[in-house]
């Protein structure tokens, strides 16, 4: 049986890119425990030789033909933006830090 | 005319006795008046409404023909997109935001003429059974307002039983259609999985995600379900196949020579009391009915809960992603010089709630390298085996019944800080996502103990839909003809109203 730490839990929330505050972490920390020792029952069955499932009803290749059909205005994309310039996303810096 | 079915009220509209402008006013009306007690809706666009009705008035007036359900009112679950209204999703990170597109959902319902009254309030991101995890807010059962209307679509299922609207779309990733109608005392259905487009609809888990039609009678339910299922070019996982004849089989509800299959493992320990003997006496009315009761036994559904609770989270831990701060949404800490990791670390912190991290960290977890096979890939195999026990199931049975929830409604705030207790909420609807095939709860009385509903929950393989509205019917009219009138007549006025 695993058990996460409260460090496991920061490195996860980093992963997952969600700052969390020490008693969040403290808190999940612990009911991580409880929960994937819930969770972890599924070992009891999970046998090699059973195929895994990942979609319940099987489709295969759904393709469309290749035409250009009506989509979203550049203005219609762009209303929910938290900011905007010149007609784009504008977005906090990504290359900053290393620069 | 609010108390009446959405088949009453469309009859009632084609024999001019009143119209929709009326219709649509009276259950704004009825909003006004109870929703603060309720808090089943995020957002109610009375404009729209009205405007939306007066369009299938004036249709009607021109003597052109309209839909089966055109100028009936319907509350739609803040799960899904609609053009220009707020959509939350009941998460602060999507607070303000107006989508650009319609849900295919909603572009069938306005085709249709399906008045749209706003949105209804959800557990988070769809992910809960009580609608407790919402950002803004508990909704209150309306059979005892200091009770939960379940979840995640609790705002649905409370202004279906509150008489704010007679239709209502719910979503269910693992019961959040059928635990909110059980725990009201009304009729939710997941349709098969495919059966009714996704595009539009946030996504939780795309693999067990469905959009369903719920009600207050097993037709209205059904002639909604044949409004919005169907095809859809716009989703890759959609079915591209007739949609069953739901609406027929309601009509018809005859049970002669059919099979009824009792799942052996979903009922007994852990069920209330009066849940099992509402149950109990529900089958029974089936046999009377002229269906073949038999037990069947599907001995891997005892993991289904920890497959889903694996599943689910793995599958959001992806999805929302998509939460960013980028393109739409609130943007939390964008000052000079911040990095968009920064920007996208502080914005998640405070845009999701409790629930919401503590699925996308377990996630998170269940697919990191070294865990993968021994969490997600080991739930997978369980699905396997679910599926496998549901096929097995349907060779002696034509559908598989249980009671839809092992309680009724509980206080709010009772399970709030025990995650595996709420959880087990889901333990008799989960195995029906996991398969992808259908299901439906119908009310079948209140619980001597406690006065409360409890739901029956019917199971049937994938796209024979029918067969669910089938059986439903049956016993919905062998329960009437007991009662005398339908069990929401019994629902105490709420304060204030009536």
């Amino acid at each position: 049986m695993s058990s996460l730490s409260r460090s496991d839990v920061a490195n996860l929330a980093r992963l997952a890119r969600i700052d969390m505050s020490d008693e969040e972490l403290d808190h999940l920390a612990t009911e991580m425990d409880v929960i994937l020792g819930a969770v972890a029952r599924v070992q009891e069955v999970a046998t090699p030789e059973i195929a895994p499932t990942s979609h319940p009803i099987p489709i295969h290749n759904v393709t469309r033909p290749d035409v250009v059909v009506a989509s979203l205005s550049p203005q219609a994309a762009l209303s929910g933006a938290p900011a905007q310039e010149d007609a784009r996303f504008r977005v906090p810096q990504i290359l900053g830090e290393e620069a | 005319m609010i108390t009446k079915s959405a088949y009453e009220m469309s009859a009632a509209m084609a024999a001019g006795e009143t119209s929709s402008v009326a219709l649509t006013q009276a259950h704004l009306d009825r909003i006004s008046a109870v929703d603060q007690h309720v808090h089943a809706f995020l957002h109610v666009d009375t404009e729209g409404a009205l405007a939306q009705a007066k369009a299938v008035d004036d249709a009607r007036a021109r003597g052109e023909k309209v839909g089966p359900l055109a100028g009936v009112p319907l509350a739609l679950k803040d799960v899904m997109v609609q053009q220009g209204i707020p959509t939350t999703c009941g998460s602060k990170i999507l607070e303000g935001w107006r989508p650009p597109y319609d849900a295919t959902v909603v572009t069938k319902l306005k085709n249709a003429g399906v008045v749209i009254l706003g949105k209804t309030n959800m557990d988070e991101f769809a992910m809960g059974s009580s609608t407790e995890n919402s950002a803004y807010g508990p909704t209150h059962n309306p059979w005892d307002l200091t009770r939960i209307p379940g979840g995640s679509g609790g705002g649905s299922s409370a202004s279906l039983a509150a008489f704010e609207a007679p239709l209502a779309i719910g979503t269910d990733t693992g019961g959040s259609i059928r635990q909110p109608a059980a725990v009201t005392g009304t009729v939710g259905v997941k349709p098969t999985y495919g059966g009714v487009s996704r595009y539009g609809l946030i996504a939780f888990s795309s693999s067990l995600d469905q959009a369903g039609p719920c009600a207050r009678t097993v037709l209205d339910t059904a002639l909604l379900h044949e409004v919005i299922a169907g095809h859809d070019g716009k989703d890759a996982t959609s079915i591209n196949a007739p949609v069953p004849q739901v609406v027929k089989a309601a009509r018809d509800g005859n049970v002669k020579g059919m099979k009824i299959g009792f799942v052996k493992e979903l009922n007994g320990d852990g069920y209330q009391p009066g849940v099992r003997s509402r149950f109990e006496e529900s089958l029974e009315l089936l046999a009377k009915a002229g269906a073949e009761i038999v037990e069947v036994s599907c001995p891997n559904f005892e993991y289904a809960l920890a497959a889903y609770y694996l599943i689910a989270p793995s599958e959001c831990s992806s999805n929302l992603a998509r939460f960013d701060a980028m393109r739409y949404g609130i943007r939390v800490g964008d000052s000079d010089g911040a990095s968009a990791e920064s920007v996208m670390n502080l914005t998640r912190q405070v845009g999701f709630g409790r629930e919401v991290k503590r699925r996308i960290i377990l996630g998170t977890y269940a697919l990191s390298s070294g865990y993968y096979d021994a969490y997600y890939g080991s739930a997978q195999k369980v699905r396997t085996l679910i599926m496998q026990d549901f096929t097995k199931a349907f060779t002696s049975a034509d559908v598989l019944v249980s009671p839809t929830c092992p309680t009724t409604a509980f206080k709010i705030g009772e399970k709030a800080n025990d995650p595996l207790a709420m959880y087990l909420n889901d333990i008799a609807t989960i195995p029906v996502n996991m398969a992808g095939i259908g299901g439906m709860s119908l009310p079948c009385g209140l619980a001597p103990e406690d006065n409360l509903p409890v739901g029956f929950q019917i199971m049937a393989p994938a796209m024979q839909d029918q067969r669910m509205y089938t059986v439903g019917a049956a016993l919905e009219a062998a329960l009437l003809d007991q009662w005398g009138a339908p069990l929401l007549s019994r629902i105490p006025a709420l304060a204030g109203t009536q």
